[in-house]
């Protein structure tokens, strides 16, 4: 399945400025490993080192927040967005 | 989803206001009774900054008949690129006044309220109360949880905006809206979409990471555009709804925000309770960084001595400059050389230090090289110190005449 990741600005440092990439896999799991292995550590940015999605980053996957689906196990449909939505607090 | 309009109408508008408010009046979906709800209506301004300055312009043309502003800062030359209340013969002024003189000069016809205080756990509650709506322009993780508490333990719904760069996010947060039919319409609040900050240093603010001057209009209106819609009952406002928006693209998109059954606020066993400690919730700085910094930090002025030896041959060090390339174009300690943050944190960096003798680290305040200072010395270098208050405190203390940003 290839789908369409939308990459925020403050995660485009991995995949050398690309705000939008494709990554294959059935479901979300599946897509960040593939990330990875062409972003090297862009995983290591949106999991924590027990392997489950950190609660300051949501995933979403079309216009859904996996958090309500199934998280990592969410399958990712052809053609599907997934969107990384990091929390950003600035105001000044 | 819509909802019923927040404020009731003013009894009346003047001749002045009728004139002054025609293009609203003559909107089937504003109108008299719209415009009416708008004079009748108290919104609270956090921050006049960046997200601050248009929301309290377009807040005050629109007529909101009384805007509080809570702003405990000064404007700084480095605001005017964005903060567009705000003029060069402000510069030095608290930015409570400043902005006050502005919205004045836009609408006489409006009160305003100033609260030139620093918001905290001690007042937040005093300062919510009895506002019809909270707009928030903060510019940290602990501030913006915090208001989402109070404002949730008020029942004050709350009109978010964040932004970054070119990145911008907006929503409004009003876990006890109910529909027009009096049921709860199951609305998130701040929690529920981040449940947690980010650990202190993985997410740069706009002093570190920059913002693009329009942004702010971009969002600022956004978040307008919302509270007049939740004043006058208009539309559908972006309750349950983020809007991120791309300026490099040119793309706004809208997502599903739900409201989590485990959220720590507003979920159906919760545990926040009352205010919480903010500053211990979100961090300044890491533990890792802390602990590393903790008498390993030197002043700029002992900086200078030790360069001044090192010139003379009697001390060897080498001075690593972490920011990123594009700070390091704009100022520098003479003697450094750069290596970013980043490469530090993956590890990169290290090979690249000598070992024989010792590190110095500075960054632009002294938060990034706390942080690489934590993994330089799990690394072994244990004699390894950096700069507190960085090269800000360089600039101001020993070279005036360097630019400082």
């Amino acid at each position: 399945m290839s789908v369409s990741v939308r990459i925020p600005t403050i995660l485009r440092t991995y995949t050398g400025g690309a705000s939008e990439v494709t990554a294959t896999g059935a479901t979300l799991a599946e897509v960040l490993d593939d990330l990875d292995a062409h972003h090297s550590g862009i995983k290591g940015r949106v999991l924590d080192d027990e392997g489950d999605l950190r609660r300051f980053v949501n995933v979403y996957v079309g216009n859904e927040d996996v958090r309500f689906l199934d998280d990592l196990a969410t399958p990712t449909p052809d053609g599907a967005q997934v969107s990384i939505i990091p929390a950003v607090a600035g105001g000044c | 989803m819509s909802f019923p309009a927040l404020v009731e109408p003013a009894d009346e508008l003047t001749v002045d206001e009728v004139r002054r408010y025609s293009r609203h009046l003559i909107i089937p979906d504003v109108g008299m009774t719209g415009q009416k709800r708008l004079k009748n209506a108290r919104v609270l301004v956090i921050g006049a900054g960046g997200l601050g300055s248009p929301a309290l312009l377009y807040l005050a043309a629109a007529g909101v008949g009384t805007l509080g502003i809570v702003e405990f800062d000064e404007v700084d030359e480095s605001n005017l690129q964005r903060q567009i209340i705000h003029g060069q013969s402000d510069v030095g002024r608290p930015k409570a006044v400043s902005a006050k003189e502005s919205v004045q000069e836009i609408n006489p016809l409006i009160e305003v309220v100033v609260y030139e205080e620093r918001l905290d756990n001690d007042n937040v509650l005093g300062i919510f109360e009895g506002w019809d709506l909270i707009v928030d322009g903060t510019d940290n993780f602990a501030t913006r949880y915090m208001v989402n508490d109070a404002a949730y333990f008020l029942k004050i719904p709350y009109v978010w905006g964040s932004i970054y760069r070119f990145d911008g996010q907006a929503s409004v947060f009003w876990p006890h809206a109910v529909d027009e039919n009096g049921e709860s319409a199951e609305a998130p609040c701040y929690r529920c979409l981040y449940p947690e900050p980010p650990p202190p240093g993985m997410v740069p603010s706009c002093a570190e990471g920059g913002v693009l001057g329009v942004l702010c209009a971009s969002i600022g209106s956004i978040q307008v555009n919302e509270a007049i819609k939740m004043l006058t009952g208009a539309g559908e406002p972006l309750v349950g709804k983020l809007m991120i928006y791309d300026a490099l693209e040119m793309e706004y998109r809208k997502l599903k925000v739900r409201k989590d059954p485990k959220c720590a606020l507003c979920g159906d066993n919760a545990t926040v309770t009352e205010l919480i400690d903010y500053e211990a919730f979100c961090g300044a700085v890491s533990d890792e960084a802390a602990d590393a910094a903790a008498g390993s930090t030197i002043s700029v002025v002992q900086l200078e001595h030790m360069l001044k030896e090192r010139e003379e041959g009697t001390r060897d060090f080498l001075l690593v400059d972490v920011r990123e390339p594009n700070e390091y174009e704009i100022n520098k300690i003479p003697g450094s050389v750069l290596i970013p943050k980043g490469e530090f944190l993956n590890g990169n960096a290290l090979g690249q230090l000598p070992a024989d003798k010792p590190i110095v680290l500075h960054c632009k305040s002294g938060v990034r090289s706390a942080e690489a200072l934590a993994v330089v010395k799990g690394a072994g270098y244990g004699d390894a110190v950096h700069v507190g208050g960085g090269v800000v405190a360089w600039v101001n203390q020993i070279d005036p005449s360097q630019p400082s940003y």
